[in-house]
């Protein structure tokens, strides 16, 4: 396939960058940086390469490298994009380049290991977005663990120790539920195979009996949902972004973050149709709860950094309801919802990381009236804020509308009785939509206090406004915060394709596993008052025997 | 008229750079923002004004060009409903939903945006005179721009995202312009106050949007493609096969256009200043003054005007929706009319008094009323803004004259000698907007009044327009009364103080524009005259009527699907001509109602010229009633009289607080919602997430892993004495506890079929395999014999054996052959059901459990066989 070294050497790109970093002397704090910023936007520019090599109209994987890894598990290494994950890749290699350069003052020790950190963190968090195997993808969840605990317990503030132990603890209970799943997953299908193999889309061809998908489901959305992060599982993600430096503070909210949605739309819900069907009414109420909850709370905070992390509790519960209406509109909405946060809440942290470093406190009430000492800055931060906010015609509002009308139109009626995927859908819009209100009540809380309002501390009078370092950093984003919100349509088209196919894969796979068992064996929690779903055309999946579940 | 039809007549398409014209409109004024706002540090005073008012300047002209030539053509050929229709590209596509970034200039949008560049022109030129000391003059300039940049797209938008674009747009620029002046905390709270309340109104717009995306989702469209999979463009929401969704049974037993039309009016209030979010608006006066003319007064607030007009489709076919319109409209109209008189600051009485015109015009679009709405909404543009920047100009002249509080009308008095045209001007529009012929607010307010008295849609309870238009009688001489009390107190009789003798009169950049505004608030009315049957008056004088017909919906929808959204234009024309000849209509109810001579036509009831003349004549003295109580009492600056009345205990002190203090709603929100909004963002941050989900679950978890690995770290402290003595303690406590739960016993169970089934336990110390059983079922005290080897002792660790062999004492004997003791084991069997027992026949023998062998070998001992 053309192209297809392409995935691996972005992966290997950064690794490469974070030996070469470490073999450098230890004081040499300019090289450093100068070699994590060159790496990184090597990185960038060959991820743009895929872009090239991306079919627009294709809805299958593309690019995709396939070589065997480890013989005896069956793993390969292999990678490719579709669709839905070719943006988020290009999301972290262009936020990556911007953070390291947005990092100045901020990290003044071990600068070698930091810079090293982050590159093994981009390999990670790269290498998790295009793995097709799950084992593959595990261990680059793990990988990507590591850094950011490095991160945050090395480079953090105050609290560090204790938010990088709970940052890592919270992720790793939920991971070790997924591996878990990953196994069964796995023995189950050379059960039925006798094949023994970890790729992901050999694993799709089994369908697993009922009451193992709804476990095997459970156990991958907790990992996912500490990770979105769902409510009530959120509360590692304030105590993370606040100690973390900004750096990670970005990288976090603006990628990591993502890997709890991407995680569902990948593997939780393909891998386990009936597990979605069951646990998809209840991830959209706590859904809808974070993004009320989150942007409540988020009002009551007076640490800027800290509003700004419950605020994305509150933007990524909008994603999470997004993907479970199960339409091409709350996909792609979730999606380009995410993208969009990951722009205008990397922009947030990195604007108070400019104002951390030159006042050292982030309380919100030792600002005041920053507008007329930094107005560069005040516009600037004002379309991110704005572009946070969902503005229309700015990035926020595509994602967020799309997602609220897919929700508003989920469907009602699901083949084999699955008859309400989610209750009450134009209620559950309808209380999703008031975050919109409450998104600009915290946010513009927040502008006033830190912009507004007469300039009366004295430490704040003799701020110096943007750098030129910091405004290559802020421009690339707003400008990317307006394209985003004014063309969004050449990225919503690109990703139609393997969203659609997403949605016609997720029905065909509910459909089969009804079609193939015993009509009395199935239990069906929802009645049997979906519509008559004539057979597809495909080759029915085999199904486990069911094993010891059937009443 | 299919989306079809409307785009094959666009014939003239006329482009410019790449770009349709239209999309040059609002993109003329963002570029100047964009210029003004980036580079404006770098620029002087002269080329930013230069750049600004350019930009407007030749958006007008290109509008005054499209609506003059293309447009009025298109009108002539009865295409005026459709106008010129323009793609610039595709904003959003995802599925079936497609946002086209697409602008529509039809005659009822060529209206809006003619008032748009038109006012906003002459406000940009004002501002060069009125900001001329500000330091921040670019920025000033450029979120002007945008202001109006984001406005036109609002009322150029062909569809309802588009709209929505303009929407939040104009709502972003107006926090910014309401807090200009940032460094004030209570100004840039006003304008937070502004964004927040306008976005809890497009809440519901959203809502609204969406819930007509669903109902359309499956209607059938006559363009080549078949169906329709869900659309919010105009023209598609325009098609019978929507209309016939709108009517579809929704909630309630209403509509689905009673919940969709209720919601974007929630939307409009928000945008409109409607109770119950109408309170942002006295608070923006915050921003400089001619923003508030702009903004606040002339065009961004009565966009909601202008939305449920161009929405007329969907609230004709729900008179519920349309009952709430106007009864919000009227109760607004009458409570800002109320909370204005006890104002004293000058740009809070002008607000107060926007937010009643307001509800007029919500009355009007309320009452199915549609060209009254957008008439009045004309006039009010005009008037308005006049009155604001001449309120900007007596401010200035006092700042001039050395007052700090520069608009407290009470420090004012006697200004028409220092400031002649700032009088002359203001003084012309207050009579307009008191309703006085031949000004403009006299025709449009009575085509409002007119329009309610006859309104009488179907399923509005009898005398319901009547009941309105007394309401808006009352509120219109109201409105007399306190603009001529601001009048009279700001221009007539003595200087009341210093600062007053000292103003002057301002720059020729802002009596200009006082005059042209106050021009055209005194001509504008003509184009809507009354139609009398007997006096023949000139074309013109009904143009905006036929102008308007074709953009409007003039039928009630009744439930089937209707031919067209509108009549053509040509029957409009011809209606217009009929009604020049003979007179036969009445302007209130709209030209086309009454001529095609439909049953469900809208607010129209055909009125002999003495009905018609009676109002006018009402409405008449009802302004001239107004300004002679506001005369009486304030024609030698403050009434002694008034005074007297509101003092501590006069007759009507509580009714002036009530108006002074603005009702206290702003106290009530603040109390209610606002604290309320507070303590739960708190509480649940304090609660929820630090105590119950950290400190409970998170750390609690935490602390109880702690918890054992201290108490194990204690024992694993390497020292071998601990060691030990944990190895005794524990081998101790095994021993004990294994011996307190075994005791010798035995358990039996009964199996269906009536047997019973034993198991004996030895209990601790004892193994299994080397104890001895002996078992007495029969209850006789005495060891039984096995059945099968009559030698032996009934022995086993289980036994089966029938029910009704056993006695009602089952004794077990356990002989440890190594202790070389006996333990003896006693039970009494409860049987479950007692006639089981004695109904069953008792056979002689018991028998042994078939499966187990024996549990140990026999060995000959026997203890009570003998």
């Amino acid at each position: 396939m053309p192209g297809a070294f392409l995935l691996p050497l972005l992966i290997g790109i950064p690794l490469l960058g974070a030996i070469l970093v470490m073999c450098t002397p230890k004081a040499e704090y300019t090289l450093h940086r100068g070699i994590g910023l060159a790496v990184t936007t090597v990185t960038f520019l060959v991820s743009l390469a895929i872009l090239k090599f991306f079919d627009s109209k294709g809805d299958g994987y593309q690019l995709v490298f396939d070589a065997e890894w480890i013989p005896g598990l069956g793993a390969h290494f292999k990678t490719g994009v579709d669709g839905i994950s070719v943006f988020l890749v290009l999301l972290t290699t262009f936020l990556m380049p911007l953070t390291l350069l947005g990092t100045g003052k901020g990290i003044e020790k071990h600068v070698r290991e930091f810079i090293a950190a982050m590159l093994v963190l981009e390999a990670g968090m790269i290498g998790a977005f295009v793995s097709l195997d799950v084992f593959l993808f595990y261990v680059f969840w793990e990988v990507m663990l590591i850094p950011m605990y490095l991160l945050i317990g090395i480079w953090g503030g105050q609290r560090r120790l204790y938010a990088s132990i709970k940052f890592v603890i919270y992720t790793m209970a939920g991971s070790l539920c997924m591996l878990v799943a990953i196994f069964y997953v796995y023995v189950q299908h050379a059960h039925v195979t006798g094949v023994y193999t970890t790729d992901l889309q050999e694993l799709l061809q089994v369908s697993l009996p009922y009451h193992a998908q709804v476990w095997c489901f459970a156990a991958f959305a907790l990992a996912f949902a500490i990770k979105v992060p769902l409510f009530p599982l959120h509360t590692w993600l304030p105590d993370a972004h606040v100690e973390a430096p900004t750096a990670g503070s970005v990288i976090l909210a603006g990628v990591m973050l993502k890997f709890g949605i991407y995680g569902f739309l990948r593997y939780a819900m393909p891998l386990f149709p009936h597990g979605a069907a069951v646990w998809a009414p209840a991830i959209a109420i706590l859904a809808v709860i974070g993004i009320i909850y989150g942007a409540l709370v988020a009002f009551a905070q007076d640490d800027v950094k800290k509003l700004v992390a419950y605020s994305s509790v509150s933007h990524l519960g909008f994603c999470a309801l997004g993907i479970f209406t199960l339409t091409t509109y709350g996909i792609s909405g979730s999606i380009y919802a995410m993208l969009s946060h990951g722009l205008t809440t990397g922009g947030l942290f990195l604007g108070i990381g400019y104002l951390y470093e030159r006042r050292h406190t982030r309380r919100m009430a030792e600002y005041g009236g920053i507008w007329k000492q930094m107005p560069v800055f005040a516009g600037l931060y004002l379309v991110i804020v704005m572009g946070s906010a969902g503005l229309p015609a700015l990035s926020g509002f595509v994602g967020e509308f799309m997602t609220l009308l897919g929700t508003f139109n989920a469907r009602d009626t699901f083949p084999i009785g699955h008859a309400d995927f989610l209750p009450y859908p134009r209620l559950l819009a309808a209380l999703a939509t008031t975050g919109v209100i409450f998104g600009a009540i915290y946010l513009l809380w927040m502008f006033h206090k830190v912009f507004f309002g007469k300039l009366d501390k004295a430490k704040n009078g003799k701020l110096p406004d943007l750098s030129t370092r910091e405004l290559a950093v802020f421009i690339p984003l707003v400008v990317g915060i307006f394209l985003m919100g004014m063309f969004p349509r050449p990225m919503l088209t690109t990703m139609e394709p393997a969203v659609k196919k997403f949605v016609s894969d997720f029905d065909r796979r509910l459909t089969d596993l009804g079609r193939e068992s015993d009509p009395e064996g199935l239990p069906r929690l929802y009645g049997t008052t979906g519509p008559v779903v004539p057979p597809p055309a495909s080759p029915p999946i085999p199904v486990v025997p069911v094993m010891g579940d059937t009443p | 008229m299919d989306p079809q039809s409307a785009a094959a007549f666009v014939t003239a398409d006329p482009h410019f750079a790449g770009l349709p014209l239209l999309a040059w409109i609002p993109l003329l004024p963002l570029l100047g923002a964009f210029i003004n706002l980036v580079f404006g540090r770098w620029l002087s005073r002269g080329t930013v004004q230069a750049i600004a008012i350019a930009a407007v300047a030749a958006a007008c002209g290109l509008v005054v060009y499209l609506v003059f030539f293309p447009l009025y053509d298109a009108f002539r050929n009865g295409q005026g409903g459709v106008g010129i229709e323009q793609q610039v590209y595709t904003w959003i596509e995802v599925g079936s939903f497609k946002a086209q970034l697409a602008f529509r200039l039809d005659t009822l949008s060529s209206v809006m945006v003619l008032i748009i560049t038109f006012v906003g022109t002459w406000i940009h030129i004002y501002s060069t005179g009125y900001m001329s000391h500000e330091p921040r003059y670019a920025a000033y300039f450029g979120y002007l721009n945008l202001f109006m940049g984001a406005m036109l797209i609002l009322v150029l938008g062909s569809s309802l995202p588009v709209m929505f674009i303009g929407w939040e747009g104009v709502g972003l620029c107006s926090f910014l312009l309401i807090g200009f002046w940032y460094e004030n905390d209570a100004y840039a709270t006003a304008g937070r106050k502004a964004f927040v309340v306008n976005r809890i109104g497009d809440f519901c717009f959203l809502l609204g949007m969406f819930l007509l995306f669903w109902a359309t989702k499956d209607i059938a469209s006559s363009d080549a493609s078949g169906v329709v999979r869900g659309s919010l463009d105009f023209a598609t929401l325009k098609l019978p096969q929507a209309g016939a969704a709108f009517v579809q049974p929704f909630w309630g037993g209403e509509r689905l256009a009673a919940a969709a039309g209720i919601l974007l009016f929630i939307g409009a209030s928000g945008k409109s200043a409607q109770i119950p979010l109408y309170v942002w608006l006295p608070d923006a006066m915050a921003g400089p003054t001619p923003v508030s003319a702009l903004i606040h007064a002339a065009t961004m607030v009565t966009a909601g005007v202008y939305m449920i007009c161009r929405m007329s489709f969907l609230f004709s076919a729900s008179t519920t929706a349309l009952i709430v319109v106007s009864t919000i409209g009227l109760l607004t109209a009458l409570a800002a009319a109320f909370m204005a008189f006890a104002q004293t600051d000058l740009k809070k009485v002008l607000a107060y008094s926007t937010v009643s015109q307001l509800g007029f015009m919500f009355v009007a679009a309320g009452t199915g009323n549609w060209t009254a709405a957008i008439f009045h909404l004309m006039t009010h543009a005009f008037f308005k803004a006049c009155l604001f920047l001449g309120a900007g100009s007596v401010m200035h002249g006092m700042e001039h004259g050395g007052s700090h509080t520069p608009g407290d009308i009470t420090t004012m008095g006697g200004l028409k000698k220092h400031m002649p045209i700032t009088r002359i001007t203001f003084l012309i529009s207050c009579l307009a907007i008191a309703g006085i012929f031949p000004f403009s607010g006299f025709f449009s307010k009575d085509d409002i009044l007119g329009g309610a008295f006859h309104a009488h849609p179907p399923g509005w309870p009898d005398l319901y327009g009547k009941f309105l238009w007394v309401g808006l009688s009352v509120a219109a001489l109201g409105t007399a009364v306190y603009m001529w009390r601001l009048y009279f107190l700001v221009f007539e009789s003595k200087e009341r103080t210093k600062e007053a003798e000292g103003a002057h009169e301002s720059p020729a950049s802002m009596t200009s524009a006082l005059v042209v505004l106050a021009t055209f608030a005194t001509v504008i009315g003509l184009i809507g005259a009354p139609a009398l049957r007997s006096i023949k008056l000139p074309g013109f004088t009904h143009s905006l009527a036929a102008w308007l017909a074709p953009s409007v919906t003039h039928q009630w929808h009744e439930g089937t699907p209707i031919e067209g959204e509108a009549p053509s234009a040509k029957d409009v024309a011809a209606c217009a001509n009929v009604e020049e000849e003979q007179g036969a209509c009445t302007m209130d109810s709209g030209a086309a109602g009454v001529c095609m001579g439909e049953e469900h036509h809208l607010a129209c009831e055909p009125a002999s010229d003495l009905g018609t003349a009676g109002l006018l004549g009402g409405a008449l003295g009802i302004g001239l009633l107004g300004i002679f109580i506001a005369w009486r009492l304030y024609r030698n600056g403050p009434s002694p009289t008034v005074a007297k009345l509101t003092a501590e205990h006069g007759p009507l002190h509580g009714a002036y607080e009530a108006s002074k203090h603005k009702l206290w709603v702003d106290e009530f929100y603040d109390l209610s919602i606002v604290r309320g909004f507070k303590a739960l963002a708190r509480g649940l941050f304090e609660i929820v997430d630090r105590f119950i989900i950290d400190t409970v679950a998170v750390n609690g978890a935490a602390f109880v892993v702690g918890i054992f690995a201290r108490i194990s770290r204690w024992f694993q402290n390497g020292s071998v004495q601990r060691y030990l003595a944990g190895l005794i303690v524990g081998a101790a406590a095994v021993f004990f506890i294994t011996d307190c739960h075994h005791k010798a016993t035995f358990d039996y169970e009964f199996l269906t079929g009536g047997q019973l089934h034993l198991r004996a336990e030895p209990g601790a110390g004892i193994v299994g395999s080397q104890a001895v059983l002996s078992w007495d079922l029969d209850g006789d005290g005495v060891a039984d014999r096995d059945p099968k080897n009559p030698n032996k002792p009934l022995s086993g660790m289980d036994l089966t054996v029938p029910a009704g062999d056993v006695g009602a004492k089952v004794t077990l004997w356990i002989e440890d052959p190594i202790a070389r003791e006996t333990t003896r084991v006693t039970r009494t069997i409860e049987m479950p059901e007692p006639t089981v027992g004695s109904a069953a026949p008792r056979p002689p023998s018991p028998t042994p459990a078939p499966s187990p062998p024996p549990a140990a070998p026999a060995t000959g001992f026997s203890r009570g066989g003998n």
